[in-house]
């Protein structure tokens, strides 16, 4: 029950969109594709899918090729960014869509109707039109309409980016449980790497058609596998491993977060501020540490106003260490 | 998305079932277009040949006021039909579904019906008449082409250009009418076309001095029995139409690429709009004006108001000019309607399926039937009933005189217009959509059952219903195809028309009302059935 990607390629023309990926999947695992958008992850993801042709590589499924199996042979369930559910039916119909393809009675298709639409917290939608439905409504039941006909891989593309903040943040915890109580397999592709890092048990990073990490959150955050990976992870600083050294005394090539330097009484590094941005729990400050230029942040209660000369010290959670 | 993988087959397979499917209209329009037509080229190049033809000044004049009527009636239909197409586009005011429909009207009347509407204005004829006459019908092509635009161009370029200093007549000339463009020169190339094959009008209008390439041919077939005379007029005709179809492909294809999706919600107009407004209003009770004077002149008798009209329909006419009653040739239409609407609307939509199925897959043959299909809503009706003459008895069976030649005919004038309002409507559908489907286990065929069809079903009613309409009102073709026995109810009114007798043209009008009545009423049903801005025309 895996899924195995071996030597993938993917071309539009002569415009190669995924380039020699490989990636396997367990049986129950949840990995993320996270990259910047255009670097090809949804084009991977639809070639998983068998929505576009493949140039060259395998996509195999417990040992077999699926290269000869339609998309609607395949058992894959499919998310879209935008639900795109289909607005003739309601919401049953949308949830039973799948059930019905695959010749599920209709006592157990019902049955099972309920069970996703209880799942998904929206019991008593049953009738509802779907065009009258909020974004985080309708992607809830495009995800109980993928999930009803229990896909053997579930393959989510960008789930919440059209859904505003609050929502996305809700819906990705929710997320969250929903694969890890359905025992879901799934692909997740996106571009924020907080929903990646919530869904996934594994992520893989992309950049140009190519896969440039693989690991487990937690360990691709704090090690990037190389600059541009750090500097799309949120490091906004590079720092070469003599620099580092002097600065937050780790004797490697490190990417510093905003969040890296904290401004701390007791700090020991003298630095002073350019700029100050608010935001939604923290100031953002612009600092100058010698002759270059930081990032920094401090709390919301009393922050330093530009030309202040503050201390700063190291929060090494903040800190990432490259390579 | 064209890409197909060297050596792969998984794409290559489905392309080849769409050129496959793409036979049935192919053959269809082989058999029923191209041969007819290839005829009457031959007949024309064979016998006299078309150079003496070619070579008469009378012929030039033929053409000069071919092209002069039809680019005024064009530049008319144009200027009446925008402030129309801005109404329905962008102003929310009380009766905008009475104007969608009102407009609707005048485009699906039979020509003969309008040619009569406008002789009870102007007894005589003529020139001017004839140029109000096809804009008349024409109005709508402009108004619902340029009005689906205009509903989805962003309000938000037009806002940013005022917010920058613009007037509103300076930002409707430099941001509004620019993205426009297609739509204003896909709804021209189509009316200069429909003008410059117009037949009926012209016919009852324009009598023995005003003619057109299309009344000529038809005089020189029927009265003449000029054959060579008139296959070499068709020819120059046809290389006319053709330069013009080409012309509208290339704008057609600019305007369905930039079509977004988002429809801009309509407001009520502030300050000089109503005068556009007003404008609009005007133009559509200019349009109701023939009809009503119609209806009018099949009441009105030298002794008075009278139905005598309406009761001579169940008889043959004022000394049997008719050899059939009025209500059998009523009967005989709506049977040779049902017959054409169906053999059109299964070479129809099996045409927008394989179209959108081709384009789907990146075929560049897509283009070529796309611009095929359109042919026949060029090519004079007269002249392929003048092909159907000389090539149908073939056929096994001598064609000619099968009950099935008038409803095949028709269902060749009548596919190209459904296929304009269902293509749209089918390529509309998102993509993914579908993807969504064949995802949750929809096979290919099972995606176009499920999702196409339904979100398509609406305008498939309504293409019924306008394809029923129009064959109901087609004269071109079915003039010269009924047989004397089973005319139709426009041949009936051409007859009794050009036959003395107060009763005789008392009965046509009234027969005229007649049809205007059921063609107005299945035009209000469609109405209420399609989804806004569905379709092309």
């Amino acid at each position: 029950m895996s899924l195995r990607v071996k030597g993938l390629s993917v071309r539009y023309g002569p415009v190669p969109a995924v380039s020699d990926v490989d990636l396997d999947i367990a049986d129950g695992e949840v990995v993320a594709l996270l990259g910047p958008s255009g670097c090809g992850k949804s084009t991977l993801l639809r070639a998983v899918a068998g929505l576009e042709p493949v140039g060259a590589g395998v996509v195999s499924w417990d040992g077999t090729d699926l290269a000869g199996t339609p998309v609607h042979r395949r058992g894959f369930g499919l998310v879209f960014q935008d639900g795109q559910l289909f607005p003739h039916r309601d919401v049953a119909g949308n949830v039973a869509f799948g059930l019905r393809m695959h010749r599920v009675e209709r006592e157990a298709r019902e049955k099972r109707v309920a069970e996703l639409l209880e799942l998904v917290g929206l019991a008593g939608y049953r009738k509802r039109r779907v065009t009258e439905l909020s974004g985080g409504e309708q992607q809830r039941v495009a995800l109980a309409r993928a999930l009803a006909p229990r896909p053997k891989l579930l393959l989510l593309d960008e789930p919440l980016s059209a859904l505003d903040r609050a929502l996305r943040e809700q819906l990705a915890v929710d997320l969250a449980r929903l694969l890890r109580e359905t025992g879901a397999t799934a692909l997740v592709v996106t571009h924020d790497h907080d929903e990646a890092f919530t869904l996934a048990d594994r992520v893989a990073v992309m950049r140009a058609g190519r896969i440039v990490q693989v690991g487990v959150p937690t360990e691709v955050w704090q090690r990037p596998a190389d600059v541009e990976t750090a500097r799309f992870l949120g490091c906004g600083k590079v720092l070469p491993a003599s620099v580092a050294w002097a600065l937050v005394g780790v004797d490697a090539r490190v990417g510093l977060r905003a969040t890296a330097l904290r401004t701390d009484p007791s700090g020991t590094i003298e630095a002073e501020v350019l700029e100050r941005v608010h935001r939604r729990d923290h100031v953002r400050l612009l600092v100058r540490i010698g002759d270059d230029d930081f990032e920094a942040v401090a709390p919301v209660a009393e922050p330093p106003s530009p030309g202040d000369r503050v201390t700063l010290s190291v929060d090494h959670d903040g800190v990432a260490i490259i390579g | 998305m064209a890409h197909v993988g060297p050596g792969l087959s998984p794409r290559l397979g489905p392309r080849l079932t769409w050129s496959f499917a793409a036979l049935l209209p192919l053959a269809f329009l082989g058999v029923f277009f191209a041969w007819p037509v290839l005829a009457i080229v031959g007949l024309g190049l064979g016998e006299g040949g078309v150079l003496p033809v070619l070579a008469r000044a009378d012929t030039w004049d033929l053409v000069g006021f071919t092209l002069g009527q039809a680019a005024g009636a064009t530049a008319l239909a144009l200027v009446t039909g925008m402030p129309v197409a801005f109404l329905l586009a962008r102003c929310r005011v009380r009766g905008a579904g009475v104007v969608r429909a009102a407009v609707m009207v005048p485009f699906v009347l039979p020509t003969v019906v309008v040619g009569l509407a406008f002789r009870a204005l102007w007894p005589d004829g003529g020139v001017l008449p004839i140029v109000l006459a096809n804009a008349f019908f024409n109005v709508a092509v402009v108004a619902r082409t340029v009005g689906g635009l205009w509903a989805r161009v962003d309000r938000r370029a037009e806002d940013a250009a005022r917010a920058l200093g613009a007037s509103r007549v300076r930002a409707f000339t430099s941001v509004v009418l620019p993205s426009l463009a297609p739509a204003i020169g896909s709804a021209a190339s189509v009316v200069f076309l429909f003008c410059a094959t117009s037949f009926g009008v012209v016919l009852v209008l324009g009598g023995a001095r005003h003619r057109t390439l299309e009344t000529e041919i038809y005089l020189r077939t029927v009265e003449l029995f000029d054959l060579s005379g008139a296959a070499a007029l068709s020819l120059v005709q046809f290389a006319a139409v053709i330069a013009v179809l080409v012309i509208g492909g290339l704008a057609r294809r600019k305007r369905e690429k930039a079509l977004p999706l988002r429809i801009e919600p309509t407001r009520r107009p502030v300050g000089g709009e109503w005068g556009v407004v007003v404008a609009a209003w005007l133009v559509v009770s200019l349009l109701l004006t023939p009809v009503v004077g119609l209806v009018v002149r099949s009441l009105a008798t030298d002794d008075g108001w009278s139905f005598a009209g309406y009761a001579a329909l169940a008889g043959t006419g004022e000394r049997g000019t008719l050899a059939v009653s009025g209500l059998d040739a009523a009967l005989n239409s709506v049977r040779t309607a049902t017959d054409a609407t169906m053999v059109a609307l299964l070479v129809g939509v099996v045409s927008a399926v394989v179209l959108v199925g081709l384009r789907r897959h990146g075929s560049w043959f897509a283009e070529t039937l796309d611009t095929a299909l359109m042919l026949p809503l060029g090519v004079s009706a007269v002249t392929l009933g003048f092909g159907y003459l000389i090539t149908m008895d073939a056929l096994p069976g001598d064609f000619r005189t099968s009950p099935l030649l008038v409803p095949l005919a028709q269902a060749l004038v009548v596919t190209p217009l459904i296929v304009r309002i269902v293509l749209p409507v089918l390529r509309a559908v998102d993509e993914r959509l579908r993807q969504a489907a064949a995802t949750l286990g929809a096979s290919p065929w099972r995606v176009w059952r499920e999702v196409d069809f339904p979100l398509a079903s609406r305008s498939l009613v309504a293409a019924a219903g306008f394809g029923f309409v129009v064959a109901l009102g087609e004269f071109g073709a079915t003039s010269f195809l009924a047989r004397p026995d089973a005319p139709t109810l426009p041949v009936v009114i051409a007859r009794l028309m050009s036959r003395p007798g107060e009763l005789n043209s008392q009965m046509a009008y009234a027969a005229c009302a007649l049809l205007m009545v059921v063609t107005t009423a299945a035009v209000l049903v469609i109405e209420r059935l399609r989804v806004p801005s569905g379709g092309e025309f």
